[in-house]
């Protein structure tokens, strides 16, 4: 029950924020998001890691065909609705400096949003995962379409296509696999677990999950929706898509496409794992050259995810592991970067690297939240993303070491144009852009904190969330080697 | 049965309401015809199967079904008409009168069990339609409009009755019922290449009244031509009806000899969803647009009468019903904004039309979007489920490759629907508030809410029939 509870709160407090009109819309809304996570708290204190899926619920939905509204949250599910609810009121918070035209719909779309999320992350039937799947790009693509800068049209529109021909293979394959249940037919997750298929229909369902998942993450040669939408997008939309709805893809290779396929895995994960650590390399050398601060944070996401898939093709409890973490960690991490920009932005009028510079001269806290967010990007240890990456680089390490050496470069890159972003807009001379460059407000600061806290919580003892996800990772690999 | 009546004396008594000198009388009174019609279709629901004018006509749920799919669609296109008071020249009353006098047409279409029945409902249909589609006397586009389809479609009856007289020479009956137990009995032992050549001009008959390619050619002019409160009706009406005929014929008397007619249905699918889908993207006109959308949803359920398998017949219903529900949205929008604007004197049917619709019509924008993302099979609508019992019912049967052409060319299909959201809502531009009579509102509202409902919950329809 909680978990439909997860999901209908949200919906709830959207309509809520429709109905409330333009007035008070913003505050609306946050009380939804901080309610949901209050909720998702909750969740948490009443979850056990060891019981598998839990507070489930299931309703008949189509009946004769065996498809049902069904949901439950394990150990991995856990991580993702935290990470969910955690992100949505902080970024519904940034919001607020902004003046958006109706700003009701542009509130109630982020809550919608945060179903669909909610939904990707519990559903336990497969066309269930579908529809929330394919439901989620709604929002954001209205998101960003109507309140995105002056090339929206265009961008967000290839982006929709985009991604929305990738889930429709999906599509097949999920109906070719629920033809392929025993009896009357099931879609349930755990019935498609079991199939017994013939490797060349497991190396065919491998590449329709995978392009559907690459597109999303989006994984090299994918991603060529991502840069520009990413930047033309307004920063809410922006923190959506890079901090949460990224992570549906990586969920997706976790929850489907590892236990689905394994034969494919085996024949194809080598080149999943290659295309992923090209992404690594070509994502970050990019990263190196932008002028643009957005462009460039959208870049280091591009490269981050592909480390993330690395892992989860590595198949190894390290690699997968590595991935549930990280998946928190660069969620907090990217949210954090794109405010710290958006902030930038709407101080100075540019995103460009060039026109600014001095601005920690003026803006001590800013500079300081913005140097641990930074880190955290670049894993350092004892903070977040140094949890993540070391343990994703030793599963592809085990997996592939040559792989493995190449992938840690990330690593040097990382720091590399992460340490120029931050040099290049904090020190040196103060430009005229950055002139009356205020620091933070309280609101503001009320956005980075809980983040800069997560972190170096995930950073200094990441094991609060290693063991929500471990006994559902152990299951997952298990169903794998068997 | 009872619609045909009811609607045959409807019919006649509209033609004489239209000497009333009150012209405001006709339209509630034709959507009361509709109501009691369709009271009337659901009266025998669960009663058949049951078998009318010496057995040469059927009722069972699922011609009921279908009816209903048809009837309300015309209450719907009825109620958004607006009586046809704003034309000096047009003529209400045999408008109607034409209206009611092609549904009978069409549910007997649905509900044949003889070829003879399905030949008088494929002309009572036609015959009113290409009527309709030159209504509008003073524009050549109309006329040239009812010329083509009047032309073509005279060519495509003489397929059709060609293909019945070939049948009836190897099976020696017009009766489904005769010909189905030929076909599996006699003709299994000798086949007959007669009963071939004769199903294949039939279907290429029946082909042509639901717009499959390559026997589409009149669609698009037809459609554009036409006033669009009547290409609301031919999209809707005509196509759900000539998809009921099409399965009631093959899966009851052919099923028999699947394996020769499905290669056919199969490469004829394919063909019109790339003919549809690929044509929808180049035009300018979201009237046209629409045409060939229209092409291409022939192609979708070409899909489900291809595979004939268990849930084709679940798939037809529902996603004939989405179809019509969501066209009849976007015609109805276009009715509106193209009313508002014109070019040179005619309507402005172009994707221009709908620039900044959004800001001063947010509701129209809403109804709009949602009808365009059901079109273009975007989850949480009817659409969607409609594409999925679809694409199940190709899976029930084994084909996959035919569902991943389907899969591609959803994407092309996105490419098109979404030109329009991007113009109402992104692109400037300035339509004024346009004022909508409230009885058309509700209309709109009904089909959205429909459309959402079985979007969100698909489950409700099922086993009904």
């Amino acid at each position: 029950m909680l978990t439909l509870l997860l999901i209908l709160l949200p919906i709830a407090a959207a309509v809520l924020t429709l109905a409330t009109g333009a007035r008070i819309a913003k505050q609306v809304a946050l009380i939804g998001g901080l309610a949901e996570l209050g909720l998702a708290v909750f969740t948490w204190s009443q979850f056990d890691p060891s019981a598998g899926s839990q507070f489930g619920f299931k309703y008949q939905w189509l009946a004769s065909a065996g498809i049902s509204f069904a949901g439950g949250i394990d150990g991995i599910s856990m991580v993702l609705v935290l990470l969910t609810a955690f992100l949505v009121p902080f970024i519904i918070l940034s919001a607020f400096g902004h003046d958006y035209k109706n700003s009701a719909t542009f509130y109630s779309l982020i809550l919608f949003m945060e179903a669909a999320l909610i939904g990707v992350f519990t559903a336990t039937d497969a066309f269930l995962f579908y529809l929330f799947f394919e439901a989620a790009l709604i929002p954001v693509y209205f998101l960003a379409a109507v309140w995105g800068g002056e090339n929206r049209a265009k961008v967000t529109f290839k982006f929709f296509i985009y991604t929305m021909f990738g889930s429709l293979f999906m599509l097949v394959a999920l109906v070719f696999l629920y033809y392929k249940t025993p009896g009357t037919h099931t879609s349930e997750l755990t019935a498609f677990y079991d199939l017994q298929l013939s490797a060349q229909s497991q190396g065919f369902i491998f590449w329709a999950f995978f392009i559907a998942f690459a597109i999303k993450m989006p994984l090299f040669p994918f991603h060529t929706w991502q840069p520009d939408t990413y930047t033309e997008s307004p920063t809410q939309a922006t923190m959506l898509l890079s901090g949460i709805m990224l992570k549906m893809g990586v969920y997706g290779l976790i929850r489907l496409l590892l236990p689905i396929v394994p034969l494919g895995v085996e024949t194809w994960g080598l080149l999943a794992v290659i295309l992923s650590v090209i992404g690594i390399i070509y994502g970050s050398i990019i990263a190196i050259q932008q002028r643009d601060m957005k462009r460039l944070v959208a870049y280091s996401s591009f490269a981050h995810v592909g480390l993330m898939s690395a892992g989860v093709f590595s198949s190894s409890a390290n690699g997968l592991q590595g991935a549930m973490v990280q998946m928190l960690a660069h969620g907090i991490n990217v949210v954090g970067m794109f405010y710290i920009v958006d902030l930038i932005y709407t101080r100075t009028k540019t995103r460009y690297l060039d026109q600014l510079g001095g601005i920690s001269q003026t803006s001590p806290k800013f500079s300081i939240y913005f140097m641990i967010l930074l880190l955290g990007s670049v894993a350092l240890p004892l903070t977040n993303g140094f949890v993540g990456e070391f343990l994703l680089l030793s599963g592809v390490f085990n997996y592939n070491a040559w792989l493995g050496a190449i992938a840690g470069v990330t690593i040097i890159l990382g720091s590399v144009y992460m340490l120029r972003l931050y040099q290049k807009s904090m020190f040196g001379p103060k430009s005229n852009w950055v002139e009356g460059f205020k620091d933070l407000s309280v609101t503001e600061s009320a956005v980075l904190i809980p983040l800069v806290i997560m972190v170096f919580w995930i950073g200094i003892y990441p094991n609060t969330f290693l063991k929500i996800s471990e006994p559902a990772v152990n299951q997952i690999l298990q169903i794998i080697t068997h | 049965m009872y619609p045909i009546v009811l609607l045959s004396v409807f019919g006649i008594v509209a033609l004489f309401l239209g000497f009333s000198k009150s012209k405001n009388i006709l339209l509630p009174s034709t959507l009361l015809f509709l109501a009691i019609a369709l009271a009337g279709n659901f009266y025998e629901w669960n009663k058949g199967p049951l078998l009318y004018f010496y057995d040469m006509f059927r009722v069972d749920n699922l011609t009921l079904a279908f009816n209903g799919i048809v009837l309300i669609s015309a209450f719907m296109i009825v109620a958004i008409s607006g009586g046809f008071q704003d034309n000096a020249d047009s003529e209400p009353a045999e408008y109607y009168g034409l209206m009611l006098f092609s549904l009978v047409g069409a549910i007997m279409m649905i509900g044949f069990e003889h070829l003879i029945m399905l030949f008088l409902g494929v002309e009572i249909l036609s015959v009113a339609m290409y009527v309709l589609t030159g209504s509008n006397k003073r524009n050549l586009r109309s006329n040239e409009a009812a010329l083509k389809y009047f032309l073509m479609g005279a060519f495509a009856t003489g397929f059709m009755l060609f293909g019945m007289a070939l049948l009836y020479g190897a099976t020696g009956s017009f009766d489904l019922s005769h010909i189905q137990s030929f076909v599996t009995t006699t003709h299994a032992g000798a086949p007959s290449y007669i009963l071939y050549a004769g199903l294949l001009l039939l279907l290429i008959g029946m082909l042509f009244k639901v717009s499959a390619a390559p026997f589409h050619f009149w669609t698009p002019d037809v459609y554009e031509g036409a006033p669009t409160i009547f290409t609301t009706f031919m999209s809707t009406i005509v196509k759900t009806a000539g998809f009921a005929a099409i399965y009631r014929l093959l899966e009851h008397s052919f099923s028999g000899i699947y394996s020769f007619w499905w290669i056919v249905i199969a490469a004829i699918a394919v063909l019109t969803l790339l003919v549809g889908n690929i044509g929808a993207t180049s035009q300018n006109s979201f009237k046209r647009m629409l045409a060939y959308s229209g092409i291409s949803h022939a192609g979708y359920l070409l899909i489900a009468i291809t595979a004939m398998s268990k849930p084709s017949q679940n798939a037809i219903v529902f996603y004939s019903l989405a179809y019509s529900l969501s066209t009849i949205c976007a015609f109805g929008i276009l009715m509106l904004v193209s009313k508002e604007k014109t070019v040179e004197g005619q309507p402005d049917e172009r994707y221009e039309a709908f620039n900044g619709l959004a800001k001063n019509n947010p509701f129209l924008a809403f109804v709009l979007t949602v009808s365009m993302l059901s079109l273009a099979g975007i989850p949480l609508t009817a659409g969607f489920w409609g594409k999925f019992f679809i694409f199940t019912s190709a899976a029930d049967r084994g084909i996959i490759w035919i569902t991943v052409v389907a899969v591609l060319m959803s994407t092309v299909g996105i490419y098109y629907y979404f030109r329009v959201i991007i113009a109402s809502y992104l692109r400037e531009g300035n339509v004024d508030a346009i004022r909508v009579a409230p009885f058309y509102k509700v209309i709109l509202v009904l089909a959205t809410f429909l459309t959402l409902l079985f979007g969100l919950a698909p489950g409700i329809l099922e086993g009904i029939i």
